[in-house]
């Protein structure tokens, strides 16, 4: 599937301005990745909201079973599933009212981006959400990784 | 904001440098210090266990250093780069993070000869063996692999033998195999060829040579391109929780940055040798005039390389600019802006001869180092490759008489001018 249509810098960047995440698939295992990611959201200033039924507390946030047992409006539904799970997240990312359906590195799903986009989703595919927060808003660059970022402007000290 | 792709110029000079937020400072501070003040408990924490990108030791990273590793990771289109104290430090250290005892490595016979003795001594005690095939040959890079086969090496222009290796090709061997591509592309920089276009894995540098561009600066530096899967089951050292690194699986956790996460935060960490933030200033700001230089060079290199082909005490001249050189095609494939502005050329007087050649120039500097501003010129054969025996020598593409020249950016008439003083000496020489 051509994922370009899923990764632009101006959806990616507008999404990352949204703080409620709920991260679907959210590990209680700190050496996931999808840890790592939940982490860095919650370190960076978001509300992030774990979606994992086999655990209570992830991160020392609540975790729900299903997105649809969230209370309130959630911004960004963060995906770390098989792709085969996403069109049923889909749905319930619209069912819920959510702005952006977000997948993760190697969930690559046609249906459910098209269950998204088609309800007026932001739909972001194989990204990474802390790789983009790092690259447009963080350190990324302290690390010696091509951001691709080139600006003469002076950034705003956070 | 929109989104533009820049040119190759405006990278040289932007990328990984935009203006410091604390200070307004428009040039690349150079941040000489060795370690950082922690916000607080839990963001060192979170450093520590790479959950956040931070800084807390300048042997594992620096604000400076990053600056020029993110510039040459932009301009050759990798995920990332990490830099170390030298170019045979970086590629060590590239080599170290993805070999283990009993692996086998494929190189390129017409290899830098810091090079291949760094493969040969080193690699063997680490248990690695090694083999060594001509880089022109595919049936032989093909012939050389086997099971325990983890790498494929090779320089983009071969030193000092000029041998332009057919990169698709030999990716696509690699690749077959599962093996990655890593390539040193030291000598034509990411102006004249970007291997990872052409399917290489990885790409070391002697930034020393024309990335510094000044003969000022040690430094290397190892460019990832975050497309090689290291989860394809022959290499554990990368994927499987690693016990040096509280159990972290490198790939699983950091995906195309999991090679680059592991090079710095255990191979750096662990071997140590890091660059200093001046250099990497040194370095990052060379690369700003970059494409100007590598302009003058190649231009340069083909006007001294079509004189000394017209000179009768000159028997051969290896430049794959020249059409009747065997790597001219090839040159034209990946080097279509010029082939490079180090090559050799031989005096059929020999050893006695390459030596009087030398003693006779007054603007070429005697030196053992390329890719400098300034003309430089050496005898491999008593010097950068004295420790090979004669049969290495001539895989290498070296004759007892052998010159080799790294044409620098001065006006080519004075230089073509130093090269006809030295052969003059040449011509009344017993």
């Amino acid at each position: 599937m051509n994922l370009a249509p899923y990764q632009q810098p101006d959806i990616i960047r507008q999404t990352l301005t949204r703080l409620r995440i709920a991260i679907v698939g959210l590990s209680a295992n700190d050496l996931r990745a999808s840890n790592f990611v939940g982490r860095y959201l919650l370190r960076n200033g978001y509300d992030v909201v774990p979606v994992n039924p086999r655990e209570t507390s992830i991160l020392g946030r609540k975790s729900y079973a299903s997105l649809s047992d969230i209370p309130g409006p959630v911004d960004t539904v963060d995906v770390f599933r098989h792709p085969d799970a996403v069109p049923d997240i889909a749905r319930d990312a619209v069912a819920i009212g959510a702005s952006c359906l977000w997948l993760q590195y190697g969930v690559i799903s046609q249906e459910g981006a098209d269950i998204a986009t088609t309800a007026g989703l932001a739909v972001v595919i194989d990204r990474c959400m802390k790789i983009e927060h790092a690259r447009y808003l963080g350190r990324m660059h302290w690390l010696g990784f091509n951001t691709g970022r080139i600006t003469a402007r002076r950034a705003k000290l956070v | 904001m929109s989104d533009r792709e820049f040119g190759f110029a405006t990278r040289t000079v932007h990328a990984g440098s935009r203006p410091d937020p604390a200070t307004g400072a428009r040039a690349l501070p150079i941040y000489q210090t060795t370690s950082y003040v922690f916000e607080d408990t839990d963001s060192a924490a979170a450093y520590f266990n790479l959950q956040e990108y931070g800084n807390t030791y300048s042997r594992i990273m620096n604000p400076t250093v990053a600056a020029f590793e993110e510039r040459v990771a932009n301009l050759d289109g990798g995920a990332g780069a990490v830099a170390f104290a030298s170019g045979l430090a970086a590629q060590s250290a590239a080599l170290f993070t993805l070999l283990r005892p009993g692996d086998h490595v494929v190189a390129s016979s017409a290899l830098y000869g810091g090079t291949i003795t760094q493969f040969k001594h080193v690699l063997g005690k680490l248990s690695v063996e090694l083999d060594f095939v001509d880089p022109d040959s595919l049936d032989a890079w093909r012939a050389a692999i086997r099971a325990e086969t983890k790498l494929l090496f090779a320089e983009t222009i071969g030193n000092p033998g000029c041998n332009v290796l057919d990169i698709e090709q030999v990716a696509a061997i690699a690749h077959e195999h599962e093996c990655p591509l890593m390539l040193d592309n030291t000598f034509a920089t990411p102006y004249l060829c970007r291997p990872l276009d052409w399917g290489a894995d990885i790409v070391v540098y002697s930034a020393t040579k024309f990335l510094g561009g000044h003969g000022t600066s040690l430094g290397g530096v190892v460019v990832d391109s975050g497309d090689f899967n290291w989860s394809n089951g022959r290499f554990p050292v990368i994927a499987d929780p690693s016990p040096a690194y509280h159990g972290l699986a490198f790939h699983e956790t950091f995906g195309m940055y999991g090679y680059l996460m592991k090079l710095r935060a255990e191979t750096l960490r662990d071997l140590g040798a890091a660059i200093s933030p001046f250099n990497a200033f040194l370095l990052a700001q060379g690369i700003e005039t970059l494409p100007l230089r590598m302009r003058q060079h190649v231009a340069n290199a083909q006007a001294v390389a079509e004189f000394l082909q017209t000179q009768a005490g000159v028997s051969r001249v290896g430049y794959p600019g020249l059409p009747d050189n065997p790597h001219h095609a090839l040159a034209g494939k990946y080097l279509p802006e010029g082939a490079g502005a180090v090559f050799c050329f031989d005096l059929p007087g020999g050893r006695e001869h390459g030596m009087k050649f030398i003693e006779a120039l007054s603007l070429f500097s005697h030196l053992a180092n390329v890719g400098d501003a300034k003309s430089l010129v050496i005898h491999p054969a008593s010097t950068t490759h004295r420790q090979l025996g004669d049969a290495e020598l001539t895989a290498a593409g070296i004759s007892p008489g052998t010159v080799r020249i790294s044409v620098g950016i001065e006006d080519a008439s004075d230089l073509i001018w130093d090269l006809q003083e030295g052969l003059n000496a040449l011509e009344n020489a017993p």
